[in-house]
C-alpha cells in the first residue's frame, strides 16, 4: 500500500541571520538577506524521503507558496530526494500578508487534486511561529491530524505517531489519509549530496497560481507596525525576601 | 523559448567539453548575475549556489564547532572527512564515469572556499586528496582508475601527494628520489618532506626520477601503505594545519610493480604541476572579515563602538576590497584552467600569489582589530591566521609564482 506524500516547505529568513526591523517599521529587512527552508519543514521533507526509502511512500511531492525564489526552496527539497515540486506563485502584497488560512486552503486543494494520502508539514515557521497550517489543513479536509510528531510509524492502514506535548509524550493512531506536523526531534535532515543536487535539476517543478486552485489570497490582515522588543532593563537588588515579594507584587508579577 | 532550447542543447554539448558554463546559463533562467562580490554566492549559477549552500552548511555544522579542538589536539578528523565524502566532496572534479562527482574546477573552488570557513587545515587536506584523485582520473589507465578512484571518492582510503624533498623545495624539478627499473618492478630510494596526510593515507603519489636530470626525467608512481621499504618520519610540530599529520616519507629499496606508474615515464613533473590549485585562503578571509566586522560593532572604547572610528572603518574597507579582488582572481583562474585558456598557468600563479598574500594580510588585520582578544585561542581568528600563513609557501611559494609569471611575460 504505497502512499503519496505531500510536503510543505516555506522559504524563510535563515535562522542564523540577525533580524533587523525596517526603519519605516512596516516589517523586517528581507532584501539581500540569506533565506533558507524553514528548519521544521526540512525535518518534514527528510521524514517523507525516509518513508519513500522504506517503501511506505511511493511518491513525494513538495509544495511551496511564494515568489519566484520559492523555487530555490523546492530545489533543495528535490535535492534531498523529493520527486517533484509544485510552486504556488504568490508575490507582492499578497505574499507579505499571506496567512496560514490561505496556505491551508491551497494545500488542501493540492492534496485533493494530487490524490495525496499524507500531508507532512513543519509544526511552525520560524518567521511567524503561527503553528496553524497543519491543523487548519486537516480541518478543511476533515482528515485526522497528529501534530508535534517526534516519531511516525506505519501500522496496517494507520499511522502511529508519538507526539511531544506539554505534559510529556503522547501516542496517537491516525487513519490514513492524515495530516502530520513535524517537531524538532523527529529526525535529523540529511545534507543534499552533490550528485543529488545535479539530479534535482532534471526533476520537474510545476508552477500554479492560487487562482488555478480556486483559492483567494486577498489580505485579511493589515500590519500596523513592527518594532524591536523593548531593550532589556537593568534589575535592582533588594535587601530581603519580604522586599522581594513586595516588589514582585508591585510590578504585577505575582 | 527557441533560444531556451538552443541554450539547453549547447549546455549539454558543453558539459562534455571542459569549458566553463558559468556565463552561458543566462539563456533560460532568469538573468543570473556574473558579478563577484562580498556575498560569496554572487556570480554563481543556481546549481553552484546550491552546492555552495551544502558546503557552507556542512562547514558550519560539522567543522566550525570542532576546528579549535582539531587544532589543539592535532586530530585528523576521519569521521568528518568520510561524511564529507558521502556528499560527494571526495572526488569533486573527477569524471562521473570514473566514480567521481563530475563537477569542474570552479565548482571545486567554490566548495573549498565554503568548507575552509569551517576549518582551513581540514579543507586543505580535502583539496589535496581531491587533487590526487583527479591526477589518477586524468593520467591513469582504466585498471588504475577502477582500482583506486572509488575508494578515494568515498574516502575509504586517503591519499597524499609527494613531491617536495629535504633538498628540493622550490627547485622541485631537482628532486633526487630515484625509481630504478628491475624487471616488472621499480625500486624506489629517497625521501620526501612535508607530506600532508602522511601516515594516515594509504595511497601515496610519489614523484621520482627514472630518467635524466630536470623535469623530463621525473615519473609519478603510486605507492600503497605497507609496501616494503616505505616508512615515515616523526610527526612534525607545526604552527598551523594541525588537523592533518605531516611527516617525512622514507623509501629504502621500496619495491612497487611497474603497473603502479601513473602516466608515462618522464611525464611525472607535468602531472604534478597540473594538479596544484588556492581557494582555501578565501574562506578563512571571509570568516575573518565577518568576525572582525561583528567585533567592531560590539566592542566599545573611548565611549563609542570601534565601528564608529575611521581607522577601523578604513581597515574593514581595505579588507573587503582585498577579499573581492582575491575571489575574482581565484575564480577567474579556475575558469581559465577549466577552459584550457592559453594563459591558465600564469593566471593560476597570479591568483595564488595575490590571494594568499591578500588574505593573509586581511586575516592579520582582523586579528589586530580584535585587540588582545585576537591573540587568545578562544577566538577563531588566530587559527585562521596561523593556518593561512603556510599558504604563501606550499604548493609553490609566492616567489616561485613570480618566477612563473615573469617567465611567461618575458617569453611572449
Amino acid at each position: 500500500m504505497a502512499l503519496r506524500v505531500l510536503v510543505g516547505c516555506k522559504r524563510v529568513i535563515d535562522y542564523a541571520v540577525r533580524i533587523r526591523v525596517k526603519p519605516d517599521k512596516t516589517g523586517v529587512v528581507t532584501d539581500g538577506i540569506k533565506h533558507s527552508m524553514n528548519p521544521f519543514d526540512e525535518i518534514a521533507v527528510e521524514e517523507a524521503v525516509r518513508m519513500k526509502e522504506k517503501k511506505i511512500a511511493s511518491e513525494v511531492i513538495a509544495v511551496s507558496c511564494g515568489p519566484m525564489q520559492s523555487q530555490e526552496t523546492l530545489r533543495t527539497a528535490l535535492a534531498m530526494g523529493v520527486d517533484r515540486g509544485i510552486h504556488v506563485d504568490v508575490s507582492g502584497k499578497d505574499y507579505e500578508l499571506l496567512q496560514p488560512i490561505h496556505v491551508s486552503k491551497i494545500l488542501a486543494k493540492i492534496a485533493q487534486e494530487e490524490k495525496c494520502d499524507i500531508i507532512l508539514l513543519g509544526k511552525q515557521a520560524i518567521d511567524d511561529d503561527s503553528n496553524q497550517t497543519a491543523q487548519m489543513t486537516a480541518s478543511l479536509l476533515n482528515w485526522p491530524q497528529a501534530t508535534y510528531a517526534s516519531k511516525i510509524e506505519k501500522t496496517n492502514g494507520e499511522l502511529q505517531v508519538l507526539r511531544e506535548i506539554d505534559g510529556g509524550l503522547e501516542t496517537v493512531r491516525v487513519k490514513i489519509p492524515a495530516v502530520i506536523s513535524a517537531d524538532l526531534r523527529l529526525n535529523e535532515p540529511r545534507y543534499a549530496t552533490l550528485p543529488n543536487i545535479m539530479k534535482a535539476k532534471k526533476k520537474p517543478i510545476k508552477k500554479v497560481t492560487p487562482g488555478d486552485l480556486g483559492v483567494e489570497t486577498d489580505p485579511r490582515i493589515e500590519i500596523l507596525s513592527v518594532e524591536d522588543p523593548p531593550e532589556r532593563q537593568a534589575g535592582i537588588k533588594v535587601e530581603d525576601v519580604d522586599t522581594l515579594i513586595a516588589k514582585l507584587k508591585e510590578v504585577g508579577r505575582i | 523559448m527557441a533560444l531556451c532550447r538552443q541554450t539547453r542543447v549547447s549546455l549539454r554539448l558543453l558539459r562534455s567539453h571542459p569549458i566553463g558554463i558559468a556565463s552561458l546559463e543566462t539563456g533560460c533562467e532568469r538573468h543570473v548575475s556574473t558579478v563577484t562580490s562580498l556575498d560569496s554566492a554572487s556570480g554563481l549559477t543556481t546549481e553552484q549556489k546550491h552546492i555552495q549552500e551544502v558546503a557552507l552548511n556542512f562547514a558550519r555544522n560539522e567543522m566550525l564547532p570542532r576546528m579549535a579542538e582539531w587544532d589543539e589536539k592535532e586530530i585528523f578528523p576521519t569521521d568528518v572527512l568520510k561524511r564529507a565524502a558521502k556528499l560527494g566532496f571526495g572526488a569533486i572534479y573527477v569524471k562521473e564515469d570514473s566514480g567521481g562527482t563530475g563537477l569542474n574546477r570552479l565548482d571545486a573552488s567554490i566548495i573549498f572556499e565554503a568548507l575552509s570557513q569551517g576549518c582551513v587545515s581540514t579543507t586543505a587536506y580535502i583539496s589535496i586528496h581531491n587533487m590526487c584523485a583527479w591526477m589518477i582520473d586524468q593520467y591513469g589507465n582504466e585498471a588504475q582508475k577502477k582500482q583506486y578512484i572509488p575508494k578515494l571518492a568515498s574516502m575509504e582510503r586517503f591519499s597524499s601527494y609527494c613531491l617536495t624533498e629535504p633538498g628540493a623545495g622550490s627547485d622541485a624539478a631537482s628532486l633526487s628520489t630515484t625509481a630504478k627499473r628491475d624487471g616488472d618492478h621499480y625500486i624506489l630510494n629517497g625521501s620526501k618532506m612535508f607530506i600532508s596526510g602522511s601516515g594516515e593515507s594509504s595511497l601515496y603519489l610519489i614523484m621520482c626520477r627514472t630518467g635524466g636530470s630536470g623535469p623530463k626525467g621525473i615519473t609519478c608512481v603510486l605507492v600503497e601503505n605497507g609496501a616494503p621499504g616505505l616508512s615515515f618520519g616523526k610527526k612534525e610540530k607545526k604552527v598551523g594545519w594541525n588537523s592533518q599529520p605531516t611527516k617525512a616519507l622514507i623509501l629504502e629499496d621500496c619495491r612497487v610493480p611497474v603497473t603502479n606508474r601513473l602516466g608515462e615515464e618522464g611525464q611525472g613533473f607535468s602531472i604534478a604541476m597540473n594538479g596544484l590549485n588556492a581557494s582555501c585562503s578565501l574562506g578563512a578571509a571571509q570568516a575573518s572579515l565577518e568576525l572582525a566586522t561583528e567585533y567592531v560593532k560590539v566592542r566599545k572604547q573611548f565611549g563609542k563602538a570601534l565601528a564608529e572610528f575611521q581607522d577601523p572603518q578604513f581597515k574593514l574597507a581595505q579588507m573587503a576590497t582585498g577579499l573581492v579582488a582575491s575571489r575574482m582572481m581565484v575564480r577567474n583562474a579556475a575558469m581559465a584552467l577549466q577552459s584550457g585558456h592559453k594563459d591558465a598557468v600564469s593566471l593560476c600563479a597570479m591568483a595564488k600569489l595575490f590571494a594568499t598574500q591578500t588574505c593573509s594580510k586581511l586575516v592579520n588585520t582582523a586579528l589586530q582589530l580584535h585587540g588582545g582578544y585576537g591573540y587568545l585561542k578562544d577566538y577563531a581568528v588566530q587559527q585562521y591566521w596561523r593556518d593561512l600563513r603556510v599558504h604563501e609557501i606550499l604548493e609553490g611559494t609566492s616567489e616561485v609564482m613570480k618566477i612563473i609569471i615573469a617567465k611567461n611575460l618575458l617569453h611572449h
